[in-house]
């Protein structure tokens, strides 16, 4: 056993056990609160740059399988739990959770209070944090917290998007998939839905994303700060009213910021899969997925975008849809992956937007 | 939506009594809703049989009708009330097909009564097993393999085609009655026959066996605009083929991947829809097949159920309370969380904690009957445990449950026979979780383990982790410890007890040792969304981390200690005090703190006390949050045995003990000083002695003469307490029932047969004594008070005798220095009263007496034992009461099959039942009817009576065939009947030929069976006869005494004098009366102690 310490940027220490592989990573920390999916999370993009604290105590119960990976590695920097659980038990589980992280080089820390942890984040804010197998000085660690890269400025969208275009899918509808850090439960949701998807890199112009006259336009979720994607901004301000576009969370954001809203960053985020949303239309809640820093300011909106869904934990813009172009996006999850189904009805949303402007069309 | 205007009165249907399967859940259920609804501005009528209930109290609801629930007497209520709602989901199965009965009826229909919570499809849908079936493969959710029958010929065709081993499952009965596995054609045949029996609609379903899957549970919550949320998942531990209510389980789901759980859930949710439950909560249990994940859905429970209580304990989501108000209309966005205060209950509770949930058995009562776990539910009680590891949480649980262990075996108390392992662990049973950790440490492994006993290798992992740290510590000394493995090991939840045992030290030395290396624990809260929020409801558990999260406060704090889990001798009327107690010091400006580990209970509700801690009720844990709280006082009178059994402890680490002290508790309970001080005070006394061997026995049995009352010393419930008429059969007792020993000595008392016995509750300050309640009991001496019906006002007992017994609860009380409740027994023989025993703390009559006179009992004992005075409290105690209160036992013999009903001195009844009434006759009926009893209104009544009883028969006899009951007696009992003019048919004995008396009963030709056994000497005949009735629902009465009351009440019956009223009513008309009572007697009083005894008193 590996000891190991957790540094904050305000001078939390905690000491814990090395779990995964040793080393020393930073990044912002953040928590999830969703009490199965680790594998998904771990995998999520959108974690680039980030080191992952799970509120539920025991992970690794069902170890780590061929088929719930959200991209094709870990992306998240660093991982906190209280119990990694060596001894795995599931059908489907090719094996255990840590020799996994320890494979892909994932820095990890175990037996760490992650309730006293998560409460520091929430009253705190998001920290920037080291985990360290290899310094056992604290206030070492803590002078690097301090120096640790905010996530802002580090070009996170570019470390995770696709170099190489690629298809997925054979539907009979086109859809062009900017990735941005995209989850590949949203593309297949897409295929499910009847779509066939180009998936292109986050640096595509207007031209590569419309090469081939696709029906729609779909903008991923992804890691970081949607104000840092300025260019990409400038691309979706060309889409809109070409094609239909759907987006998600970082998608969600960045087609905000090109219809002239502004984003902000939240205190500590919303990351879980129990997160309440109305929506607006139906009056109906859905029980989300959720992995966002970030939020839109619905005050900055423009007139011809209305709002659709919204968080009743704070109230904060959960969706939105312009009234005279075919565009709507949701800051959620509604792929899930993990977390629960309520809201993919969103995907037939998109593909009926789609068949709506190829009627008026 | 917002709530309803349209409805304005709403009638709930409470459960009854405590019965296997139908526990205090409904009760903390049933309080919440009135509680929400009332504030709401509804206005309640409650109908519930149960006293010991704190939905009973009359200011929980607007009328509290204490009345049997049966859709007749329901009818009345309706017809006499016109609620405009019935909402029957609160209280459990009973409520349920009570509004079943109703709505088939008309009855709803005709009063316009609207049922709110789940209407009548869906309560079909969902409870039906046909119906279920059909609606799970409308909406594509997989159920396992089944057929419907009707007769033993439609089962015998199915089982062809599905094969052994088979589920049946009867349809409409509770906690799995009826039901069961079967494994060859015999078992089916006779399971099949039950169910067919059991079962209302006469409808069993024959299902292809899941046996060894996965089980899971989901609690749902839907509202009328189609929201819907999961409040917690359950594992089981114990795989399918054992009741959910007889499993450990855990909370939340471990083994699930989130792709598994999410379809889960999917499932659960159209199921919710499909079933149409849009106004309430839900259970739905499915399998999974552990080699492939195939998932079955088994069944659905459209109200609040056990495992409701259990989630909403395990995340502080209150389940029952939204139930109720999504019943009147409100949305779950449109509800609050009480524990965050600013987010909505319409999301999903993340708990970042571990639960686990064990079940508490009572096999020791009933040794005749089978102790193998099936799909019956056959466990009394549960515990809970919160950890932040399942280790944790595990060991936590064990040392909950109240079975003498402190963790997962290394306690020393490890009883295993390994050449049982194998079968112990294929079976299961109740010590299997100690058979796991036996054949681990053994060397067997976990895959061999998980094969045997079907729980899936995760499990069997975690628990071969304990053992590796168990086998780690063995023989490390304490100062060997340092703060690394100390720290290492509480955090995987052992026990200082544990350590104590593993190091060879004492518990004591443990606990030192482990503060003095800083190892101390640190309580965390249960707040539903894993520290995302800020959390304003101290609900707390302990556990070893780095961050304590306890609020600071100035205020001066009472810890009341609780039960734990419920079991026959300790049940809800514990809890019932300590809620109490925590009600009455809240408004007097203490803050309260709770500590229980019974998640079925109102004490275990966040907003019972000020503060709430989840925890088991061993020493270590309770001193762990005195050192924590350090409270002004601990209340440890009003939970029972449990908590009594700390009081010496607690009082030598220097706490104060509040009320009546430790050793004034000891006084009472020590045999040896209590027999002194009764000798002083000139308080006749059975004869008695003490035996340490068999020798003494004989020799206390020879000095005193047959027949006695043996036990064990310090036993609640009467414990292996037996009635011994003969040297021969105290021989066998002392041989087989109990090991005497010097540390555990037996008890020997003369045995007043036929004597009248009597309870008293009553409390003391100091200065004064309210005898609040003299209770007469039916049965005579020799049962079990706790098995004993009994009636307030006393119907018998003359003015001398009452005003003896009176003068005798003042002087002990006085004597033993009571600060606070106090019970005796008595025995009254020839106008003489003897005392039985003395018992300074809350008894289990304490909700029936205070229900009966309108005084809240306990609540002003609370008060007392914080230190105010009666004449303070200004108590308004009626001096007369015009009406009858019966208090009767409900027992469980029908869980229970080979079990002989007769009752004795051991105590097995599992809840109790009160009939009110201005006249005796009906009280008693409708105490019968409560219980489940069926008063025929005609028909044929069986008797077959001792030799003793064969004189007060004719009486009996002459009364039944007055109300035109035709009679029929065996040989003996037929002559004594003739003799005295009265017709009677002859029947033969079982042991005389056929047809006979068993025949009959199987013929449904006999409508009620009176017989009464003479001692426990051969009794093939009335055992076959007893147990016969108990298998075909016919009341049985076992005592003459019982017998001659039931002649009162099936009069009233048959004179249909039945009518109803509320509690608030009977006290309303009782104070109106002008008339001057003729004799006080046996009413309740305050008496003033002897003055200069008084001082005395006030100066210890």
């Amino acid at each position: 056993m590996r000891t190991a310490l957790l540094a904050l940027e305000d001078g939390t220490i905690y000491e814990g056990l090395s779990y995964g592989a040793p080393g020393e990573v930073n990044g912002e920390i953040v928590f999830n609160t969703s009490m199965s999916g680790y594998q998904e999370i771990i995998t999520d993009p959108s974690y680039a740059g980030q080191i992952v604290t799970m509120t539920y105590p025991m992970i690794g119960n069902y170890g780590v399988n061929q088929e719930d990976y959200e991209s094709a590695r870990p992306q998240a920097n660093g991982f906190v739990v209280r119990e990694g659980v060596r001894a795995y038990s599931n059908y489907r589980a090719s094996g255990g959770l840590e020799p996994w992280l320890k494979d892909h080089g994932i820095v990890g820390i175990e037996e760490i209070d992650t309730r006293a942890l998560t409460k520091r984040i929430r009253t705190a804010g998001v920290l920037r944090g080291v985990i360290s197998t290899e310094d056992q000085s604290g206030e070492s660690l803590v002078a690097k917290a301090r120096r640790a890269p905010l996530l802002l400025g580090q070009g996170l969208v570019g470390q995770v998007t696709t170099n190489e275009e690629y298809l997925v899918g054979d539907g009979p509808i086109r859809v062009t998939a900017v990735d941005y850090g995209a989850k590949r439960s949203i593309m297949d949701l897409l295929v499910a839905s009847g779509c066939r998807v180009r998936v292109v890199p986050a640096t595509a112009d207007v031209e590569q994303i419309l090469a081939d006259d696709p029906d729609g336009v779909f903008l991923s979720n992804g890691p970081g700060d949607p104000s840092e994607v300025e260019s990409a901004i400038d691309v979706i301000r060309l889409l809109l009213g070409k094609k239909p576009v759907f987006g998600i969370c970082l998608g969600h954001q960045l087609l905000c910021r090109a219809l002239g809203a502004k984003t902000y960053k939240l205190k500590f985020g919303h990351r879980g899969g129990n997160q309440p949303v109305k929506n607006l239309a139906t009056g109906r809640v859905e029980i989300t997925s959720q992995n966002h820093g970030y939020a839109v300011d619905p005050e900055t909106l423009p007139k011809n975008v209305d709002t659709t869904h919204v968080n009743l934990n704070d109230l904060t813009n959960e969706g939105v849809r312009c009234r005279e172009i075919p565009a709507f996006s949701v800051q959620y999850h509604p792929e899930a992956s993990p977390g629960p189904h309520d809201s993919r009805y969103l995907f037939d949303d998109f593909v009926a937007l789609i068949k709506e402007g190829a009627v008026s069309a | 939506m917002p709530k309803r205007t349209d409805i304005k009165k709403i009638l709930l249907i409470g459960s009854g009594p405590i019965v296997i399967g139908q526990a205090c859940e409904f009760d903390y259920s049933g309080t919440q809703a009135c509680k929400v609804l009332r504030q709401d501005g509804y206005e309640i009528v409650l109908v519930n049989s149960n006293p010991a209930t704190i939905m009973t109290d009359p200011e929980f609801a607007d009328k509290t009708y204490i009345e049997p629930i049966t859709p007749d007497i329901v009818t009345k209520i309706i017809a006499k009330e016109r609620p405009d709602a019935i909402l029957p989901t609160l209280g459990g199965q009973t409520a349920l097909n009570t509004a079943v009965a109703l709505a088939d009826a008309g009855v709803l229909e005709k009063y316009g009564v609207e049922m709110i919570g789940a209407g009548i499809e869906s309560i079909k849908k969902a409870e039906d097993r046909s119906l279920f079936k059909q609606a799970m493969e409308q909406i594509g959710c997989e159920v396992p393999f089944s057929g419907f029958a009707y007769s033993l010929e439609d089962a015998d065709k199915l089982v062809e085609e599905i094969g052994f081993p088979v589920v049946i499952r009867p349809s409409f009965t509770m906690g799995g009655a009826g039901g069961g596995i079967a494994y060859n054609v015999k078992e089916f045949n006779e399971i099949i026959a039950d169910g067919l029996m059991l079962s209302p609609t006469d409808e069993v379903l024959v299902e292809e066996s899941v046996l060894g899957w996965k089980e899971y549970e989901l609690e749902v919550m839907r509202d009328n605009n189609d929201n819907a949320v999961i409040v917690c998942s359950i594992e089981n531990l114990d795989p399918m083929g054992v009741h959910t209510g007889d499993s450990i389980t855990v909370a939340p789901a471990q083994t699930l991947t989130d792709k598994e759980y999410q379809e889960m859930r999917d499932a659960a949710l159209s199921i919710m829809k499909e079933i149409g439950v849009a106004t309430g909560g839900s259970n739905i249990q499915f399998a999974v097949d552990p080699a492939t994940g195939r998932r079955v859905v088994i069944e659905m429970n459209p109200r609040v159920s056990r495992s409701s209580a259990l989630a909403s304990k395990a995340t502080g989501f209150p389940i029952a309370k939204i139930a109720a108000q999504l019943a009147v209309g409100y949305t779950l966005d449109e509800i609050v969380n009480d524990i965050t205060r600013e987010t909505p209950a319409c999301f999903e509770p993340s708990i970042d904690y571990v639960v686990v949930k064990m079940p508490r058995w009572t096999f020791e009562k009933f040794p005749d009957t089978d102790e193998t776990l099936t799909t019956k539910m056959k466990s009394v009680g549960e515990a809970m445990a919160i950890g932040r590891t399942f280790k944790e949480a595990l060991q936590k649980v064990i040392r909950s449950l109240e079975i003498g262990r402190f963790g997962l075996g290394a306690d020393g108390q490890d009883d295993i026979v390994m050449s049982e392992l194998e079968r112990k662990l294929s079976v299961a049973n109740q010590d299997r979780i100690f058979y796991i950790r036996a054949a681990l440490v053994a060397g067997m492994s976990v895959e061999k383990i998980s094969s045997l006993s079907g729980i899936d290798p995760w499990f069997v992992s975690q628990i071969a982790e304990i053992v590796a740290i168990e086998q780690e510590l063995a023989g490390t000394s304490l100062v060997e410890f340092d703060h690394p493995l100390m720290r290492r090991a509480k955090r995987a939840g052992f026990s200082d007890v544990q350590l104590a045992h593993l190091s060879g030290s004492d518990e004591l030395a443990v606990r030192s040792r482990r503060k003095e290396l800083e190892v101390i624990p640190t309580f965390k809260t249960v707040d539903t969304c894993a520290a995302e929020f800020e959390a304003y409801t101290p609900y707390y558990y302990s556990t070893y981390e780095t961050e304590d999260e306890v609020r600071e406060s100035d205020r001066p704090k009472v810890m009341i200690l609780g039960g734990g889990p419920n079991r026959i001798g300790q049940g809800i009327e514990f809890d019932y005090c300590c809620v109490h107690a925590a009600f009455a010091l809240k408004e007097d400006d203490f803050e309260t703190i709770m500590v229980n580990c019974n998640p079925e209970t109102v004490s275990t509700d966040y907003d019972t006390s000020d503060r709430l801690y989840f925890e088991p009720l061993t020493f270590e844990d309770v001193m762990n949050i005195i050192d924590r709280e350090q409270p002004v006082g601990v209340i440890v009178q009003f939970g029972g045995q449990t908590p009594l059994k700390l009081a010496r402890a607690l009082e030598e680490a220097g706490v104060q003990v509040l009320g009546t002290s430790p050793d004034s508790i000891d006084l009472a309970e020590d045999r040896r000083r209590f027999g002194a001080l009764l000798e002083e005070l000139g308080i006749p006394q059975a004869d008695n002695g003490t035996a340490r061997s068999y020798d003494e026995a004989m020799a206390v049995a020879g000095r005193i003469g047959y027949p006695l009352l043996v036990r064990p010393s310090y036993v609640l419930g009467g414990r292996a307490m037996e009635l011994v008429y003969s040297a021969e059969m105290l021989e066998g007792y002392m041989v087989s029932a109990v090991n005497a020993s010097p540390e555990h000595p037996i008890l020997i008392d003369k045995f007043l047969e036929g004597a009248i016995e009597v309870d008293v509750d009553a409390l003391c300050d100091g200065l004064q004594v309210f005898v609040a309640g003299v209770m007469e009991h039916i049965e005579e001496a020799g049962i079990h008070s706790g098995d004993s019906a009994c009636a307030m006002p006393p119907f018998t007992l003359s003015d001398r005798t009452l005003v003896k017994i009176k003068d005798y609860t003042v002087q002990l009380a006085q004597a033993v220095n009571v600060v606070g409740l106090l019970n005796i027994q008595f025995a009254v023989k020839d106008e003489a009263v003897y005392v039985i025993e003395v018992n300074p703390r809350a008894s289990r009559t304490v909700p029936f007496v205070s229900k009966a006179i309108g005084v809240p009992l306990a609540k002003n004992a609370a008060r007392v034992m914080a230190g105010r005075l009666l004449k303070d409290l200004a108590l308004d105690i009626p001096t007369h009461i015009n009406y009858t209160s019966v208090k009767e036992a409900v027992l469980p013999f029908d869980r229970f099959p080979g079990v002989d009903t007769m009752l004795g001195p051991e105590m097995r009844s599992t809840g109790e039942v009160m009939g009110v009434a201005d006249s005796f006759g009906v009280a008693y009926a409708k105490s019968q009817l409560a219980s489940g009893l069926h008063l025929p209104a005609g028909g044929r009544i069986f008797i077959s009576v001792c030799d003793k009883d064969k004189r007060s028969i004719q009486m009996v006899a002459r009364q039944l065939a007055d109300l035109d009951y035709k009679l029929a007696a065996t040989k003996g009992t037929a002559a004594v009947i003739m003799k005295a003019g009265i017709a009677v048919d002859e029947v033969v004995k079982v042991t005389e030929g056929r047809p006979n008396v068993v025949d009959m009963i199987i013929n449904n030709e006999v409508h009620l069976v009176i017989n009464t056994p003479w001692g426990r000497g051969p009794r093939a005949d009335g055992h076959q006869i007893r147990m016969t009735a108990a298998a075909h629902g016919i009341t049985c009465v076992t005592t003459m005494s019982a017998a001659q009351a039931l002649v009162q009440g099936l009069q009233a019956v048959r004179d249909d004098e039945i009518t109803v009223k509320p509690l608030q009513q009977h006290y309303r008309d009782n104070a109106a009366l002008s008339t001057a009572p003729a004799t006080t007697a046996g009413m309740p009083e305050i008496v003033d102690l002897a003055a200069e005894k008084a001082g005395e008193t006030i100066a210890k």
